[in-house]
């Protein structure tokens, strides 16, 4: 097999590039799915019955659907109905309501893994079931919602490839641009899954830092 | 008036009766120790007090309050609590459990002030200087900064007291507030305990330590099969229990 070095050379500061626009792709998807994932998981734990089948829909909604036919919806669908937005953002838009549905089910499972005493403790004193949760579940919740978090920021992170069918120029995109002209796809692809290792090793330490820097008792 | 009356309390779980029909008046002041064998329904019948499980049937008060929800004026038709009129009366009654349940990312003086500032809106510095006094009642003001898992068991059930007594609560419930713990600790609660009783606070306690009944309680009463089989001072119910049911029973605890 002949390796085109020369191609692969040129090609890593292109696909540099591409690496950025996943990188910013991902962190907004990430912040913006986190704090809506939040407040589904909350809902998912009110205490209104109505609140939580909603949310148990929606979840139930994004798991029983491809991402791809997601990522088509938001892009495709919404602007009939007058909502338009660019590919980043449409990309965007699709993953952070993918991943708000997942760090949805992280939140409800992190709260009810909490021990049955402690919620009993604190309704003991008189703390209600909004009090309870902020000050009692969620602060003993956070630790073990760490890893599963973690997991799904580097589903996210792989998921931005799909985006580059909506022609979002993030890395999988920049490389199937230089592979349409130069035919090299296997430097490319291997190039491809070299920087997406990379950067998931480097969400895996960073997670586990943070991991091990938060309070245990 | 009594702090506590319990009328015709009756709890199934499905088919399961567990209280059957329970009434008990707690005067105030008064210290009720309730002995009973494992499955008669003791902490089920403190659990429905506070409602920290819904009773089946019956009424609880609460210095002449009724617990849980009233019956509507006229109608007669039950209409329960809503959730902040059921929380505020949970904070009336003190619960200890056997298992403590102390909240193990809070300090010590936090899990006794947290109660104060989030239910009765004290000031965060107001709910600590009043926890630093709860936790020094139960002997344990050196300790206020160390977290549950630093304490003894001994330790933590008495900053589960401390946070109970912090909310001011009319009656103290305890179930077998020393039953977990080893024995070389358990007479540390049990001292904090009758300094309550002393002090003229209104408990009821689940307890098998027989030298807490003897020396605290006012009465003891003897559960067997989800009702009261038997009552009465804990001289007459120790020393000739009326019913072969507390016979049997008092006979096996003194042979532990
Ligand atoms: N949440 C529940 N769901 C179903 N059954 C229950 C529940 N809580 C208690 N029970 C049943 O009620 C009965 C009485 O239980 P309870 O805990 O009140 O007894 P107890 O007198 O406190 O016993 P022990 O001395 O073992 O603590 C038992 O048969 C128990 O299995
Ligand atoms: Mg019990």
């Amino acid at each position: 097999m002949n390796i085109d070095w020369e191609i692969v050379r040129e090609s890593i500061p292109l696909l540099a590039e591409g690496l950025v626009v996943t990188l910013q792709i991902s962190a907004v998807s990430a912040v913006l799915g986190l704090i809506l994932g939040v407040i589904l998981g909350l809902g998912a734990l009110s205490r209104s019955r109505l609140i939580r089948w909603l949310v148990l829909a929606y979840v139930d909604f994004i798991r029983g659907t491809p991402l791809l036919i997601q990522i088509f919806l938001v892009f495709f669908a919404l602007p009939m109905i007058g909502i338009r937005f660019d590919e980043f953002w449409a990309g965007v838009i699709a993953l952070s309501l993918n991943a708000a549905a997942f760090v949805a089910e992280v939140v409800r499972g992190g709260v009810g893994s909490i021990e049955r005493g402690q919620t009993e403790a604190s309704m003991a004193i008189g703390m209600r079931h909004r009090q309870i949760l902020v000050h009692i579940l969620l602060p003993q919740a956070y630790r073990q919602m760490v890893p599963p978090l973690t997991n799904e920021l580097i589903s996210l992170v792989k998921n931005s490839s799909l985006l580059s069918v909506i022609s979002v120029y993030e890395i999988t995109r920049a490389g199937q641009a230089i592979i349409s002209v130069n035919f090299v796809p296997f430097e490319i692809y291997t190039l491809l899954a070299l920087y997406y290792y990379v950067l998931i090793k480097a969400i895996s330490w960073l997670s586990a830092r943070i991991e091990r820097k938060l309070p245990a008792w | 008036m009594p702090v506590i009356r319990v009328e015709d309390l009756r709890k199934s779980f499905g088919e399961n009766c567990v209280l059957r029909g329970v009434s008990i008046d707690v005067a105030a002041g008064e210290t009720v120790v309730i002995i009973g064998a494992s499955g008669s329904g003791k902490t089920t019948l403190l659990r429905c007090l506070n409602r920290l499980e819904e009773p089946s049937g019956g009424a609880v008060w609460l210095d002449g309050t009724s617990v849980g929800g009233s019956l509507a004026e006229g109608s007669g038709v039950w209409r329960p609590a809503s959730e902040k009129q059921a929380a505020a009366q949970r904070s009336q009654f003190g619960f200890v459990f056997q298992r403590f349940n102390l909240f193990p990312h809070l300090t010590a003086r936090d899990n006794v002030a947290i109660g104060p500032e989030k239910v009765r809106g004290m000031s965060r510095a107001e709910a600590r200087a009043l926890a630093d006094i709860e936790l020094t009642k139960v002997h344990l003001g050196q300790h206020a900064d160390k977290r549950p898992a630093q304490l003894s068991g001994g330790q933590q059930q008495r900053v589960a007291i401390a946070r109970a007594l912090a909310m001011k609560p009319r009656v103290m419930l305890f179930d077998e507030p020393t039953s977990a713990l080893d024995p070389e600790l358990v007479q540390e609660v049990l001292d904090v305990m009758k300094e309550l009783a002393q002090g003229g606070m209104t408990m009821v306690v689940v307890t098998h330590e027989m030298s807490f009944a003897r020396d605290a309680a006012d009465r003891v009463i003897y559960m067997e099969d989800g009702v009261i089989a038997e009552e009465g001072p804990p001289t007459q119910l120790f020393g000739s229990p009326q019913t072969e049911g507390a016979r049997r029973f008092l006979r096996h605890l003194s042979h532990d």
